[in-house]
């Protein structure tokens, strides 16, 4: 973060840098720049802009989440490092609610359509996101790919972001919850190493507990780093490859699927009233 | 990582903003991180010069201030600076803290002709 290089200063030191900086481009620029801040054209001017450059992002997002109201779907965002066991614990998901409610996945990936390929063996509609060089999946991506995925009137949707504790913490893709998972090989201090992860999620899910008799993993003190750093984070211990611990998971998605098909309603009366009041406003531009 | 990502999204703002505001040249973008962004800002910097190039922003200079987080200590019920996740209360010590801003990655002001 900004505290350790201390670039945040506004300070001297930082203005030097800002320099130096500016001269390293230079060297390849050097014409152009001059041209640009060249005396005698119109006089530089400063523009008050007050936008957060998420904000694009942002709009996709709410835009996702209300497609997703109005159709009660419950949505979540996986988020895990690689290795964590996202998909094995998506296809024994998927396996077990297909069966009761609409289930799809969308599968997030730099490269390959393995993962997605996965999930429609386990019996489940799945689209795959290649995401090139991208570390994240971001909401645009998401509405795209809902294009490509059946009706999912009163179900749920996984989303399996990339695997990568940082980024995705900072992107909203409209979900109604991030589920971080971590697995009990990777560590119990992961949670206040990537604190803006365990920060953004509303569950945890520690994965893998099948491997405790062998692994050196204090389950407490993984619970303790979460609750340090969002006190307010669920937790849930999971063993994708035995299920245990699966009642627990599949009872809170459940939950949330409740609370989606009992909010469809509301948020169809909204969309009903601002259509009410659009068409109100074609009505009188014709009349008049 | 997604630094570059977010640069991106800068420029596509300042593209936005040529428009309206009139202007074709960017000499210099403010621009306010919170401290619960997840963000670097050395990273931030080496990605602006090479997402900039080619474009109205080519060359600019980025001023970076970072601003502090704030949290609502649920212990001493007031508000308190928090510049990390996980980092205790100053007053109290109190790890029950409701994060109420800092994860902001705004555009202050630009300079432009």
């Amino acid at each position: 973060m900004c505290g350790i290089c201390g670039c945040g200063d506004t300070g001297e030191h930082h203005h030097e840098h800002e320099h130096d900086h500016g001269h390293d481009h230079g060297h390849d620029h050097g014409h152009a720049a001059e041209h640009a801040h060249a005396a005698g054209l119109a006089p530089a001017r400063m523009v008050r802009v007050e936008q957060d450059i998420m904000a694009a992002n942002q709009r996709h997002a709410d835009a996702n989440r209300t497609y997703f109201a109005e159709r009660g779907i419950f949505v979540v965002n996986l988020v895990s490092s690689p290795g964590s066991g996202k998909t094995s614990l998506l296809v024994r998901t998927v396996a077990a609610l297909k069966a009761e409610m609409p289930v799809a996945v969308i599968e997030g990936d730099q490269q390959t359509e393995f993962d997605a390929e996965r999930i429609r063996a386990a019996g489940a509609p799945a689209w795959q996101i290649n995401t090139g060089k991208a570390c994240h999946l971001d909401a645009h991506m998401v509405g795209h790919a809902l294009e490509h995925l059946p009706a999912l009137e009163g179900g749920i949707l996984f989303i399996e972001n990339v695997g990568n504790l940082v980024c995705p913490a900072g992107f909203d893709l409209g979900e109604a919850h991030k589920v971080v998972i971590l697995s009990v090989t990777e560590g119990e201090d992961k949670p206040l190493k990537y604190p803006h992860m365990f920060h953004a999620a509303d569950l945890m899910l520690v994965n893998k507990i099948d491997l405790l008799p062998h692994v050196a993993c204090d389950m407490e003190l993984i619970l303790a780093g979460a609750l340090r750093v969002n006190p307010a984070i669920g937790s849930v211990a999971v063993s994708a490859a035995t299920g245990e611990g699966f009642g627990a998971w599949l009872d809170w998605l459940r939950q949330g699927r409740e609370r989606a098909r009992r909010a469809q309603h509301g948020a169809m009366q909204a969309r009903r009233e601002a259509l009410r009041r659009e068409l109100a406003s074609i009505d009188a531009t014709l009349a008049g | 990582m997604h630094e570059m990502a977010l640069c991106e999204g800068l420029v596509q703002a300042l593209e936005a903003q040529a428009g309206a505001a009139a202007f074709s040249r960017v000499h210099a973008v403010e621009l306010e991180i919170g401290a619960l962004a997840a963000v670097e800002c050395e990273a931030m910097r080496f990605n602006f010069g090479i997402v900039t190039r080619g474009t109205l922003a080519e060359d600019a200079r980025l001023d970076i201030v970072e601003v502090d987080g704030r949290a609502w200590c649920m212990q001493c019920g007031t508000t308190v600076t928090l510049r990390r996740f996980g980092d205790p209360c100053p007053h109290c010590g109190s790890l029950q803290l409701q994060v109420l801003d800092g994860k902001q990655i705004r555009i202050r002001q630009i300079e432009v002709t």
